[in-house]
């Protein structure tokens, strides 16, 4: 039998012996991006479908989170580059093949929306502030400007929609468009990433809702996307399993690696199972702090994008 | 024209005389390579097949780095060479995961750089300076366009390959084996 005993090869001491050029930035800016671009999906849904004071965690108190989250992730991403004093070079020219090019231009439309949204409903979510500030008073443009959002909302709304999806399905390309690393290179991760997303917004919206019907509704809603997420979970891995030798290899890593008790323990087990178990007995009618699984399937999406960000760049094309 | 090197793994003998060739010639930071060698020892015992041979970025056609790339900095410049435009280039380490030869690093200045067939060599009239200096001459470079190149002879003669033409990447550095 042919077999390849060994290879020397290359010993680059600054490359080899595998890659790590991305960090815990961009694993942390995936997790952000994706749970800004879920609240801020949920906020313009509600807002469209009428249901404002229904709802009013969802499109006006979590608002708070989208700048905040963007913001870091923002800071994030650049510290992250090497090369900080060109970082402009992205917004002189827009690649259609290049999914970071996308995410760029998209962060640069959402990230000013966000704030814009949670300006339009400061005075209302805020008025202790506004009290001891009086900003609205003191600066008639800012006063003039709020009425404005107020009355032009819906078209934010209308924007934020379908800028949103882009956001958290870019979240997964960004990953899953490199054909280098098998274990990113899979058409699910795109879907995968934004369900991930929307499920932690859900969470992050539970966390600050004050009313049980609010709380059940995205209780509901989360358990839904936790279903579907184990289902995209399940399709990866049979992709990976369906795979070349490569992704054979890649798929070692989540099944029977390094990875493994990251993968299966904090983030299917604890992150998705647990709190949609959780979820559910509270559906039921037990009593169960939501705080709990709303924070363990913040922290699994959370671990989630690190183990995906970190095993990848593990996996290699053999040649 | 289309640049492409050939390299013959039967001549190689391992000696690295092509990077330090390219580090001096590129003022290659210390702990960076954008060649390098590799050797593998196939079969089993007694038959033994031992293969050395020279690897850098394979200017690929369809180049993976250069579809990722979210400023343009990447780019296939006149005969397919591959370059990086330094002062369009943020360092997002794109690229460097897009490659399955592992060809890109981060200068420390910031910046992404590999082989760039020693592009400012070629515009002189000279050779790279890897296959320049190689001591066995087991490298060639040339043009693939004109049928009449030795590297069109010798792919035309001799049997090769590239490397990960699964990964659809269509390399332009071949290997006579």
């Amino acid at each position: 039998m042919q077999e390849e005993l060994f290879t020397s090869g290359r010993n680059i001491p600054h490359i080899d012996p595998y890659l790590q050029i991305w960090h815990w930035p961009i694993s942390l800016y995936l997790f952000l991006g994706g749970i800004a671009a879920g609240i801020l999906f949920f906020a313009a849904l509600f807002y469209v479908l009428g249901k404002e004071n229904e709802y009013p965690a969802a499109v006006k108190f979590a608002a708070i989170i989208p700048p905040i989250a963007l913001s870091i992730g923002l800071l994030a991403l650049v510290y992250d580059l090497t090369h900080k004093l060109y970082t402009w070079r992205l917004y002189t020219t827009f690649r259609i093949e290049s999914p970071m090019s996308w995410g760029a231009w998209v962060l640069l439309i959402v990230t000013p929306l966000s704030i814009l949204w949670l300006f339009s409903y400061y005075a209302e979510i805020y008025p202790k502030t506004e009290e001891k500030l009086q900003l609205l008073k003191k600066f008639k443009f800012l006063a003039t400007f709020e009425q404005f959002l107020k009355t032009n909302r819906i078209y934010i709304a209308y924007a934020l929609i379908p800028l949103t999806l882009v956001l958290g399905v870019y979240t997964g390309i960004l990953l899953s468009a490199f054909n280098a690393r098998p274990l990113w290179n899979n058409a699910i991760l795109g879907p995968l990433f934004l369900t991930s997303g929307l499920s932690t917004g859900a969470a992050s919206i539970i966390l600050m809702a004050k009313t049980t019907k609010e709380k059940h509704l995205f209780g509901k809603i989360d358990l839904g996307l936790i279903i579907i997420e184990l289902a995209l979970i399940v399709h990866m891995i049979m992709g990976y399993y369906a795979g070349s030798q490569v992704q054979l290899e890649a798929m070692q890593l989540l099944v029977g690696g390094d990875f493994t008790l990251m993968f299966f323990g904090f983030v299917v087990l604890l992150g998705l199972i647990v709190p949609a178990t959780l979820e559910l007995i509270e559906l039921i009618g037990y009593k169960v702090p939501v705080i709990v699984p709303a924070m363990l399937v913040i922290l699994g999406g959370l671990i989630f994008r690190f183990v995906m960000v970190e095993a990848g760049q593990l996996t290699r094309f053999l040649y | 024209m289309r640049y492409a090197m050939v390299i013959d793994t039967l001549k190689c003998v391992g000696c690295s005389d092509c990077v330090v060739a390219c580090q001096t010639e590129n003022d290659v930071p210390i702990g960076f390579c954008r060649d390098w060698i590799t050797e593998t020892v196939n079969g089993s015992y007694p038959n033994l097949d031992l293969e050395l041979k020279s690897e850098r970025c394979n200017h690929c056609d369809n180049a993976p780095c250069v579809r990722c790339c979210p400023t343009g900095a990447s780019h296939i410049t006149d005969g397919g060479i591959v370059l990086v435009t330094a002062d369009e280039c943020i360092g997002c380490g794109a690229c460097i995961e897009s490659c399955p030869y592992d060809a890109r690093y981060q200068h420390p200045d910031g910046y992404v750089d590999k082989c760039t067939f020693c592009h400012h060599r070629l515009e002189k009239g000279q050779l790279p300076a890897c296959v320049s200096v190689c001591p066995t001459k087991c490298m060639y470079f040339g043009d693939l366009d004109n049928p009449q190149s030795e590297v069109s002879q010798l792919l035309k003669n001799r049997k090769h390959k590239t490397l990960a033409p699964e990964a659809g990447t269509n390399p332009h550095v071949f290997y006579l084996i």
